[in-house]
């Protein structure tokens, strides 16, 4: 039963150093029913609620996309406020600037968010002891914490944090609480199992798609079937003909129609007769590809990096290795479509839906139809994926927009199909390489590359090791939209970048980890301007997976690739060991090692890995996007092919160079290694290099 | 509009619903039970994964005028509190990230250990080709060795 309540709240203001986070104080007390127990409330900050009973609510403040960070950033809170997690009630926290950067990209949440959140903990367990204290008349000093229970250590008297909750909601917030000793660290770095876990494998309603509102209408919308067209007229005569069908919506380039189901909401989209008319070029890929090669040909205008002198290195070469490598378009295909859910009324309006990024999604929405931000709730469930697909503010504006010009409460549901289309693309790449060997070393490195869109910059390791490098990039302006795709640029520029060194490395006849190893001892004790890398933390990832796969001691029928990379922060080396079977290379085994600074959730810290692994031998295989005359060709799975199990690894060893250091990123950074190990196992397997994704296609 | 009574999940349910419309979103918007997901609609991804008469079937092409007298079994009926041995070994081995597909992955396992109680790798290989974009594929093998171990 609910208790009613009237509420005091108290409100304190203070910057916590680095964070600049509003401490909010607030605290339930007073009941108007005396027969009914006072519920405390302890609310030191916006994070923490404590209720007397001991239950303990922590707000995760970061979109859950898949990352973990539903489970992990609370985790930090849990820790320093000294709790037991198995009491631990986790929620959403709402979109609010009071919780700061509120987005899932750029592998972020963790390492933006761990000092802060530390203090958060430590600011709760400070005013917790000093409630005790005060009740024993004690120095906060004799008393100890250990899971929320307070003792006062000569005495053995102790208090529960829920006993002793209301006690603390009415004393000063410290402004400097002491953080524990990592030493003492219970909860970070172990295995904790997802919060969600339970509810995942019971279908409870958790995601966007889940949505069901009083009164909502189920949308579903046509937009232009290829880029470059724009809406010229729309009859919607059959649509409103289609059974539950409740309403027609125009949009600047789209329509949406309204109806009382999902599948009433498609049969009358797809009942629509619309005129669409190509007011821009209709691009294709292949045009793409081949205007690719007349730009890396021409070479850019300038190079963005420029150590030494490459030409006169390549004059004086005894040999010279070019390469060339190819990714095409991909798409994001996040298990569940976009859909978003509004109820936007004259003056105000509540979004609920899957995005990255839930403050721009607000401020857009404000922006568009002229309501106040802070009359826009937006909140978020969790969500079936997001790599980068929902930075792109797309679905939850055009939700608002919809349900503004019905004046209902709408559902919009995209289906797969109108995702594949209407997506912000991986930009087709192609890279070329040219390294100027001597008999036994590498005398310089270029690379150029070219994308579609902004384009491509960004240096491999190579860059800050050797005295003559040169890299250049290009971009191609078209009208197929680009985005950012799980571990941008990194992902296709390992691929070449390390493909290319294996490359190299055969030529050389060197030994592919001793020859990293040597890059990196050079770039430590002869550094070529900048270095944009730990060289000592890159050495201890190689030489880790060195170890775990007994490297130079390949097993019989084994075929085995190498390759690094860093970004976000950390570092990965991948060692992918495959078997031909059937006369074709199967993937059996992937080592990683990983250096990401300090780990939070071993258990999750684990699975984001071996996640990256597959994902990335998934696109380095299979999928690819193909514009013709602006539209795209795979426009759902049978054409747009993802690995299965049969393409999985059988296990994935991971492991994680320990340290003490501040955590750096780790949703994205096992990704980009991983396309060039494949591509070097199956060189070694077969003697045959591939440099072009997908691979699949040139296996055959 | 015509009515359709169906069996789910041991009870009988009447449905007023168009002809083809798949048994996902009559799952979904008429019944209310919001477990069986949505992902390609082709029956290409394995979201949206049921028991027909205990066998695995992807509903989002199954029109719910074929459906009749047919046992259908969603993810909200695979078990009464979410302890079918393979709902337990997921949670054990933490399999999810997103965790948007492993409803149908857990269904499509369902269907695989009843008429296989012990698979091998390579049978695993041939009967799970749900899509997890994830990459849960690892730990949702060892899930499966797992839930088989501990029901013999």
């Amino acid at each position: 039963m609910e208790t009613t309540i009237s509420r005091r709240n108290f409100l304190k203001v203070s910057a916590l150093t680095g964070g600049g986070m509003l401490l909010s104080f607030s605290m339930f007390a007073e009941t108007k029913d005396p027969m009914r127990v006072v519920e405390s409330i302890f609310n030191p900050n916006a994070y923490i609620t404590i209720n007397s009973d001991g239950s303990i609510i922590l707000l995760a403040p970061n979109p859950e996309i898949g990352q973990g960070v539903k489970t992990s950033l609370p985790m930090i809170i849990a820790e320093e406020m000294d709790v037991d997690w198995k009491k631990v009630i986790v929620q959403f926290a709402p979109t609010d600037s009071k919780f700061g950067r509120q987005t899932a990209g750029g592998s972020g949440s963790i390492r933006g968010r761990f000092e802060e959140l530390r203090k958060v903990g430590a600011t709760a367990r400070e005013m917790l002891v000093n409630a005790a204290a005060e009740t024993w008349k004690v120095s906060p000093s004799e008393c100890s914490v250990s899971d929320g229970i307070v003792t006062h250590s000569s005495t053995g008297k102790n208090l529960s944090y829920g006993e002793l909750a209301a006690k603390a909601a009415l004393l000063d917030i410290p402004s400097e609480p002491i953080l524990k000793d990592p030493k003492d660290f219970k909860i970070l770095g172990t295995r904790v199992k997802d919060v969600d876990a339970l509810k995942i494998v019971t279908g409870t309603p958790l995601y966007g798609i889940d949505t069901r509102r009083e009164g909502m209408l189920f949308a579903m919308v046509s937009r232009a079937p290829a880029y470059g067209k724009t809406l010229e007229s729309v009859d919607d005569s059959e649509t409103l003909k289609v059974t539950g069908v409740r309403k027609v919506v125009k949009l600047s380039n789209s329509v949406a129609v309204l109806a009382t189901s999902t599948w009433a909401a498609k049969k009358g989209r797809d009942a629509l007769k619309i005129q669409w008319k190509a007011t821009e070029k209709l691009e294709n890929s292949s045009e793409h590809f081949s205007t690719f090669e007349e730009m890396l040909e021409k070479g850019a205008t300038s190079p963005s990096r420029n150590d030494g002198d490459v030409d006169a290195a390549i004059q004086r070469s005894s040999k010279l290795l070019e390469a060339s490598y190819e990714m095409p378009t991909l798409s994001h295909g996040q298990m569940e479509p976009l859909n978003f859910f509004a109820d936007v009324r004259a003056d105000k309006a509540v979004l609920f839906g899957p995005t990255q990024v839930p403050a721009a999604v607000r401020k857009e929405v404000s922006e568009q139809l002229g309501i106040p931000e802070d009359k826009i709730q937006i909140d978020l469930p969790r969500q079936g994926g997001g790599f980068g697909r929902k930075l792109m503010t797309d679905n939850g504006v055009e939700a608002a927009l919809i349900s503004a010009a019905a004046q209902s409460p709408v559902q919009v549901q995209w289906t797969r199909e109108d995702d594949m289309q209407n997506d912000f693309y991986r930009p087709a790449e192609m890279y070329t390489y040219k390294a100027a060997l001597s008999e036994d070393s590498l005398l310089a490195w270029h690379q150029s590359a070219v994308g579609i869109g902004r384009g491509v910059n960004g240096d491999s390791y190579v860059a800050g090791a050797l005295t003559n490098y040169r890299s250049e990039g290009q971009g191609l302006h078209s009208n197929t939209p680009t985005g950012w795709w799980r571990a941008p640029g990194a992902c296709t520029m390992a691929f070449a970048a390390e493909a290319f060194m294996d490359e190299v490395c055969t030529e050389l006849k060197k030994d592919p980890v001793q020859f990293r190893l040597d890059i990196f001892e050079k770039a430590k004790q002869q550094p070529v301007g900048r270095i944009g890398y730990d060289p000592d933390k890159y050495k201890s990832v190689v030489e880790l997976v060195a170890k775990m796969c007994d490297w130079g001691n390949t097993p019989l029928g084994v075929f085995r690739g190498i390759s690094t990379w860093f970004s976000f922060g950390s570092y990965a080396a991948e060692v992918v060991d495959v078997k031909m079977v059937d006369g074709k290379p199967r993937v059996i085994k992937v080592y990683c090692a990983v250096h990401c600074g300090r780990l939070i959730n071993l258990s999750g810290a684990e699975n984001q890995v071996q996640g990256a692994i597959v994902d990335g031998i998934c696109h380095a295989m299979f999928p690819k996007v193909t514009f013709v005359d602006g539209a795209v060709v795979e426009k759902n799975f049978n054409s747009y092919k993802f690995l299965k199990m049969a393409d999985t690894p059988y296990e994935i060893e991971v492991k994680f160079v320990e340290s003490g250091d501040a955590p750096t990123g780790l949703g994205e950074p096992a990704l980009p290694p991983v396309a060039a190990a494949l591509a070097n196992a199956i060189f070694a397997a077969t003697g045959k290099r591939i440099r072009k994704m997908p691979f699949a296609e040139q296996m055959v | 509009m015509p009515n359709y009574s169906l069996s789910v999940n041991g009870k009988t349910m009447s449905v007023e619903a168009d002809e083809d419309t798949p048994l996902l979103w009559v799952l979904r918007d008429h019944l209310n039970l919001l477990g069986t997901k949505f992902g390609c609609g082709i029956a290409q991804c394995g979201a949206c994964t049921v028991h027909v008469n205990g066998s695995a079937m992807r509903s989002c092409v199954f029109p719910v005028s074929a459906v009749a007298d047919n046992e259908i079994t969603t993810i909200e009926g695979l078990s009464n509190k979410g302890d079918h041995p393979l709902q337990e070994a997921w949670i054990e081995l933490d399999v999810s990230q997103c965790g948007y597909c492993q409803a149908g992955q857990i269904m499509a396992a369902s269907s695989l250990l009843k008429d296989n109680p012990n698979p091998s790798d390579e049978e695993i290989d041939a009967v799970m080709t749900n899509i997890c974009r994830c990459g849960t594929h690892v730990r949702i093998r060892k899930a499966i060795h797992l839930a088989a171990e501990k029901s013999v």
